[in-house]
């Protein structure tokens, strides 16, 4: 069966590795994996600034991208969030596209779900032992709903020892453009959620939410610790061994 | 209150480098997140309750004319009078009028955030009237001069020193000169304090959480009791409240209530629960000559039907506060106004004009917390992107950020460009970063860089990477 691949276009600009993690996962998986070329973003900038006509024709343009594959896969929690969510409230007076919309959003799976719920039996290549924590984004938490998820499929590995963060459901200041429109406020909340990661001890931090690794591995290197920053994909991919955000290659 | 929401960046990043402040949002987020968790683990049917608080309301907003109505005849039926306010200004005069007709010269009041909202504190005091907020934390902050900065909570934001030294230079003349080192010497300096002002007093104000259509009540919540006091010694009492607070039934009244304690302060329920019916009986002991209910409209008929009706539903617990990251980090004073966090963020727009306080809705990374623990089901992070949807409409932000994101769309918008500009910006990046992994310094990107690195891509694109692997594996197929 062929399936798409929603790279995200924070995948997309800043980590390839992520991408390809998926990939391999997906395939291991026995799926064929189609990365269709036209997509570009999923909208939100425009949608959560305001501009409701951007993002409804960034909205049409993914349902088309995307119209012929049984599975969208989306890694990452928010843009996940948009399509599945989002998207059919767009179009709430053109019968229509709500209709198309809301049609995508069937086939859409944030992709740490469909690799729990979809895909049976795939064991991770993790040689090591390594102690992990994971941050939940305020998406994954609140609009994808996939914590349970992440956690199963972390546990699902002796090797990996997962850590929990104290205070995993506060935000950690990405915001899409609040991190740039308030960076004092920002830089408060992701100091508050970097204080907590740097407590477990662990030597690595995922999350399945790029926009926030972005932002989390930022300040981490910033204060010089040691912490490597992986898209989980990678982790479960068993390339842990390679460079964190923001490390030397 | 004039609103100083225009000036929430100045505002939050002057509460960022405020130490005592910091400290006192640490305790107070604490204390507020536990308790109410506690209260919520004890109780296993709050997702059933929180269902039908949310058809009662509903209900209700419907058919709010006619509950007023009723509410309107159940109060002139045991003696009081309601007086209509279609805003601010009107709520001042009917309030300052009553108190003139009543004679007074010392008013004491219980805490009403309705009250702050038509600032009604300086219309009585420019009236003459000397006017005492016996709620102790409304009192602390009256003594400071300062708005509230939680609206279950008004001076959670102050250190118990800063409360000591206030009564040392505000008690003095009443001859109290010791040293006040615990929180029960402060809480008793104020009960004597407020003591006789009880007595003195010719008017009492209270707000109301609900006003009940069935009987005519009002109904206020508060653990100190002074809201009683207030309400029965003086000659004349006056309720002031807003039209969204009335609900249908007694039996309606005690859903709500118990949302409200467990959400607001995880209590079962609060020390003093106080219904008020009108003035004083033949056969009542004690109670006031005369009573009164302003109803505030103030824009809530115009929310009725428009998007933002949801929010007519807020039961004013608090909790989307307490659970605000934003407001957690910066405290209330910063959105300016008298309502903060995220219903304020929604509110204060409404009520003060958007162009005003065009910062709040945008100061929120619509994490969605508010929503998960409103009990009334308010979906907040929609109705502040509401007001992002208007503020654009109306051209009111920023004319940079307008053009950066016309031109980000533009290439999102034609995938060849957008594929060409980030293998571009990813080459640029991935050059700058290529010796530390990251980058520490850009220009234009000061509001990233100030506080963290950028982590540099991976040299080229992930679609571009894919292509190129897709085409060598169809190559090495063909040899
Ligand atoms: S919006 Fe909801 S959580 Fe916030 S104060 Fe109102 S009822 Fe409470």
């Amino acid at each position: 069966m062929r399936i798409a691949l929603f790279a995200t276009c924070l995948i997309d600009t800043f980590r390839p590795s992520a991408g390809f993690a998926v990939i391999k996962l997906l395939e291991q998986a026995g799926y064929q994996v189609d990365v269709p070329e036209l997509q570009t973003c999923c909208g939100q900038p425009a949608y959560n600034n305001g501009d409701l006509k951007s993002a409804r024709k960034i909205a049409q343009q993914t349902i088309e991208t995307f119209k012929q594959y049984e599975y969208v896969i989306i890694p990452s929690g928010s843009c996940a969030g948009m399509l599945i969510h989002h998207y059919p409230n767009l179009f709430e007076d053109n019968p229509e596209w709500k209709n198309k919309a809301t049609d995508l959003s069937r086939r859409c799976y944030e992709f740490t779900i469909f690799l729990h719920d979809v895909c049976k039996k795939i064991s991770f290549p993790i040689k090591n032992k390594i102690s992990i924590t994971c941050h939940d984004s305020c998406s994954s938490l609140r609009e994808t709903g996939s914590k349970q998820q992440t956690r199963n499929l972390i546990n699902s590995n002796k090797n990996l020892n997962l850590i929990e963060l104290n205070d995993s459901d506060t935000c950690c200041g990405f915001g899409g453009t609040f991190c740039v429109k308030y960076p004092e406020i920002s830089e408060q909340m992701v100091n508050d959620k970097v204080a907590n990661i740097m407590a477990t001890g662990a030597e690595i931090l995922v999350s399945a939410d790029l926009g926030c690794l972005l932002n989390i591995a930022g300040r981490l290197k910033r204060l010089k610790s040691p912490i490597k920053v992986f898209h989980i994909a990678e982790l479960l991919a068993g390339e842990t061994d390679k460079a964190g955000m923001g490390n030397e290659i | 209150m004039k609103s100083k929401s225009r000036n929430f960046k100045k505002n939050a990043v002057a509460a960022l480098a405020n130490s005592t402040l910091q400290k006192a949002l640490q305790n107070a987020k604490d204390g507020f997140i536990n308790k109410r968790k506690i209260a919520l683990d004890a109780l296993p049917e709050f997702e059933q309750l929180r269902s039908n608080a949310y058809k009662i309301k509903e209900h209700t907003l419907k058919n709010i004319e006619a509950y007023l109505k009723q509410f309107e005849q159940q109060v002139k039926n045991s003696g009081g009078e309601v007086h209509w306010a279609s805003n601010t200004k009107e709520a001042q005069n009917i309030i300052v009028k009553l108190c003139q007709d009543a004679g007074a010269r010392s008013i004491t009041k219980g805490k009403s955030m309705v009250g702050e909202e038509v600032a009604l504190n300086e219309a009585l005091e420019k009236a003459g009237f000397e006017t005492i907020e016996t709620d102790l934390g409304e009192y602390i902050i009256q003594l400071a001069e300062e708005p509230p900065s939680h609206i279950i909570a008004p001076a959670v934001h102050k250190s118990q020193q800063q409360i000591a030294d206030l009564f040392k230079e505000h008690h003095k003349k009443y001859n109290f000169k010791s040293k006040l080192e615990t929180i029960p010497e402060i809480v008793d300096e104020a009960r004597k304090v407020l003591r006789d002002k009880f007595i003195q007093a010719d008017v009492g104000i209270t707000g109301a959480n609900f006003l009940i259509a069935e009987t005519g009540s009002t109904v206020i919540v508060t653990n100190e009791g002074n809201g009683d006091l207030t309400a029965s010694l003086p000659k004349t009492h006056i309720v002031i409240s807003s039209i969204e607070k009335v609900v249908p039934t007694l039996e309606d009244t005690s859903v709500l209530l118990r949302l409200l304690a467990r959400s607001a302060t995880g209590q079962e329920i609060t020390s003093y629960t106080t219904f008020f019916n009108g003035p004083k009986r033949n056969t009542d002991l004690d109670g006031p000559e005369s009573f009164h209910v302003v109803l505030l409209d103030n824009k809530r008929s115009e929310m009725l039907n428009g998007e933002f009706h949801d929010m007519l539903r807020c039961i004013h617990c608090g909790a989307c506060l307490n659970h605000c990251p934003v407001y957690n980090t910066i405290g209330g004073h910063a959105y300016g106004w008298v309502y903060p966090g995220p219903m304020g963020s929604v509110l204060t727009p409404l009520m003060q004009g958007l162009k005003e306080s065009q910062h709040l809705p945008f100061a929120s990374t619509l994490c969605g917390r508010c929503e998960e623990v409103c009990p009334m089901s308010i979906p907040l992070p929609q109705l502040l992107r509401q007001h992002r949807i208007q503020a654009h409409k109306e051209k009111i932000n920023s004319t940079r950020s307008r053009l950066a994101l016309k031109l980000w769309a533009l290439f999102a918008l034609h995938p060849l460009l957008y594929r060409l500009a980030t293998n571009i910006f990813v080459k640029l990046l991935s050059w700058l970063g290529k010796t530390t992994g990251s980058i520490s310094q850009l220009p234009f990107s000061h509001a990233w860089t100030r506080s963290r690195d950028l982590p540099s891509p991976q040299g080229q694109s992930f679609i571009s990477a894919w292509k190129k692997q897709q085409k060598n594996k169809r190559m090495s197929k063909h040899d």
